[in-house]
């Protein structure tokens, strides 16, 4: 562990701050009481050589898809291409204030109009909303306007049914929103259990949630007969955009039935989101559905663009101006740079290549669901775990490695999951050095549990508790806290401690 | 493997042992194999009332939290503190030390209302949790 910033005193003043036109004394006169400091800020006392070297270093303790290999895919961070920054920080649109009258940002209301147009071509929807700020976001934009159509219908519906291979958010969402969570199962094959559905459909059914492909990386073949069947019972369908990333210029979730669908502009249209954002989670929805979206909603009358926010059953505003503009831009550079076919080869290269890995790593992993998989497969690390290691182990060792953990333990209903996805943009070279770093793996887990066990041994901080960190996290500095100082000098290098292993990739 | 054939058992995989008007509650070796590694037991207050198929506790394992229910309604007198220390032992013992909590029953009746074994053991796959 690296030292705070405030531990790291190197000089008895803030050099860095300019001198004071005025005496310190007149300044502090004009401050009403009230206001002054009893004690010093607690500002830490850095040369600006000093500060630098500190965040170089946090920046390179890193792990990030620049330099590593992340089998956490599009669901967390695919490669997001570097042109598409450039184009989000040119002044025409990073400058721009949404206080300025419409007559002033045009361009601006004409991106966010075209990418609506581009998105409802894209999921075949009749109408988007940019406004919500992520994934999540959406979901509650989307069951909103469930509740809103419904009550519009006056039918009284109270229960969402939600597969249970689904993302937490889906039934977190339904909660939040006053429904009841209905589970339905997945078969033997990993589909969703059609006769189980049925046999809990009626007219207390408000929507059902679905991700397709499923968190298994299979897609729902019966996805026709599913929507047909909720829309028998007055039901809608609400697409999880979660793993859009295997259908692009495939397929789209509006000619499989859904009425609505969120997509995460963050996972599958290049917009970062490490560390938490910003993300962007636009909303679609079928004709019937649009007087029901936020507002307000970007319009286009002759050559004009305008907001309008004069639908009486609109659920609102959702979101402050309107949506994350600079994640907006990125998108839009994405889907206009690639183009419908470069679109499509996105997909399918991210098919092709978590199929690849599938087959090649189903010779010593356990892969629960035969058969090709889209964008994303779930195996089973029960051999493993009969040999004395867990998935949780595994995930540890692969950092040692110098590739991301995989998800794990998700989805739930598979024993020691580990779900991969390498997305399209990884090299066959790249995926083949996985493969091997996994069997090395595999092969210590029989001859050197141990090293498996204590993993991971070269980054910055071993293996942490994550109970305590997640129940009692400790994130705020107390200057007088009379916490142990840290060893600051020389800072060791990641490199310098990995001594137990012999990385295959560097 | 202790004898599980007088114990009760709740549809949410919760097992009780009656003795007088003393419940005493665990969740079943299926239950416990489903969830996976415990890592953290948040262990419900002593002297606690709660009502049958209310959430009494939380058990977390490697793969999320999980809504522990109380089976019968009653006062909890008594949580098994070495799970503080040890959640493990859901997983290693389910049935004898790694036992969650007990109840004083306000209605013993109930607990003939649950779940037997064989009948358990029927429902135990189709059951939710």
């Amino acid at each position: 562990m690296s030292e705070l910033i405030f531990e790291r005193n190197s000089l008895n003043e803030a050099s860095w701050l300019p001198e004071l036109g005025e005496p310190e004394e007149k300044i502090l006169s004009q401050v009403p009481e009230k206001f002054l400091r009893k004690k010093e800020a607690g500002l830490p006392s850095l040369s600006e050589l000093d500060v630098v070297r500190h965040f170089t270093r946090l920046s390179q303790k890193n792990f990030c898809v620049d330099a590593n290999f992340y089998p956490l895919g599009s669901c967390t961070m695919k490669y997001n291409p570097k042109a598409l920054d450039s184009i989000a920080s040119m002044d025409s649109f990073s400058q721009i204030h949404p206080y300025q009258e419409e007559s002033g940002v045009q361009g601006a209301l004409k991106v966010l109009y075209e990418m609506q147009t581009f998105l409802c071509g894209i999921t075949g929807m009749d109408e988007f909303t940019l406004q919500p700020a992520a994934g999540a976001h959406g979901e509650l934009c989307g069951l909103l306007m469930v509740g809103a159509y419904h009550r519009f219908k006056k039918r009284h519906k109270t229960k969402v049914l939600i597969p249970d291979s689904a993302h937490g958010t889906n039934p977190a969402t339904a909660a939040l929103c006053g429904y009841e969570v209905v589970q339905v199962k997945t078969n033997a094959k990993g589909h969703v259990d059609l006769e189980d559905l049925k046999s809990k459909l009626d007219d207390s059914i408000a929507c059902l949630m679905m991700t397709n492909p499923n968190t298994l990386g299979l897609f729902e073949e019966d996805i026709l007969e599913i929507a047909k069947s909720v829309h028998q019972v007055g039901g809608l369908v609400y697409y999880d955009g979660a793993n859009m990333n295997a259908l692009l210029g495939v397929c789209r979730p509006g000619d499989m039935g859904f009425d609505i669908v969120h997509l995460n502009l963050h996972k599958t249209f290049a917009v970062p989101h490490g560390s938490g954002g910003p993300g962007s989670g636009p909303v679609g929805v079928k004709k019937e559905l649009i007087p029901f979206l936020p507002e307000p909603r970007i319009l286009k009358t002759g050559d004009r663009y305008t907001f309008e926010a004069s639908a009486p059953q609109s659920i609102g505003k959702l979101r402050s101006f309107y949506g994350n503009f600079g994640a907006i831009i990125r998108s839009y550079g994405y889907i206009k740079a690639l183009g419908k076919e470069g679109l499509k080869a996105v997909s399918e290269n991210a098919i092709l290549n978590a199929n690849y890995l599938k087959a090649k790593l189903s010779d010593f992993f356990e892969v629960p669901h035969a058969g090709h998989c889209m964008h994303e497969f779930v195996m089973s690390a029960k051999k493993q775990k009969a040999r004395g290691v867990k998935a949780l182990d595994i995930a540890k060792r692969l950092l040692d490695y110098g590739v991301h953990a995989p998800t794990i333990y998700f989805p739930l209903i598979v024993e020691e999951a580990m779900m991969i996805e390498p997305t399209e943009t990884e090299s066959k070279t790249t995926l083949d050095e996985f493969i091997q770093i996994l069997r090395a793996i595999d092969k210590e887990i029989t001859e050197t549990p141990n090293i498996v066990l204590e993993a991971p041994h070269s980054t910055p901080v071993s293996r942490i508790d994550e109970v305590t960190a997640a129940r009692q996290p400790n994130l705020r500095y107390r200057a007088d806290s009379s916490r142990p100082a840290t060893p600051s000098f020389p800072v060791p290098r990641p490199e310098q401690s990995a001594n137990c292993c012999e990385p295959i990739k560097g | 493997m202790p004898d599980t054939s007088k114990l009760r058992y709740a549809e949410t995989h919760e097992w009780v042992s009656l003795s007088g008007n003393i419940a005493t509650v665990g969740i079943s070796d299926h239950a416990q194999k489903e969830i996976s590694d415990v890592v953290f037991v948040e262990l419900p207050k002593e002297g606690r009332v709660v009502k049958q198929k209310e959430s009494a506790m939380v058990i977390e394992s490697v793969k999320a939290a999980f809504d522990i229910y109380a089976p019968v309604s009653g006062k909890i007198i008594k949580a098994n503190q070495a799970l503080s220390g040890k959640p493990d032992l859901v997983n290693r013992s389910p049935y004898e030390e790694g036992w969650l909590f007990q109840i004083e029953c306000s209605d013993p009746k109930q607990f003939q209302s649950l779940l037997s074994e064989a009948d358990y053991n029927n429902v135990k796959h189709h059951a939710g949790h």
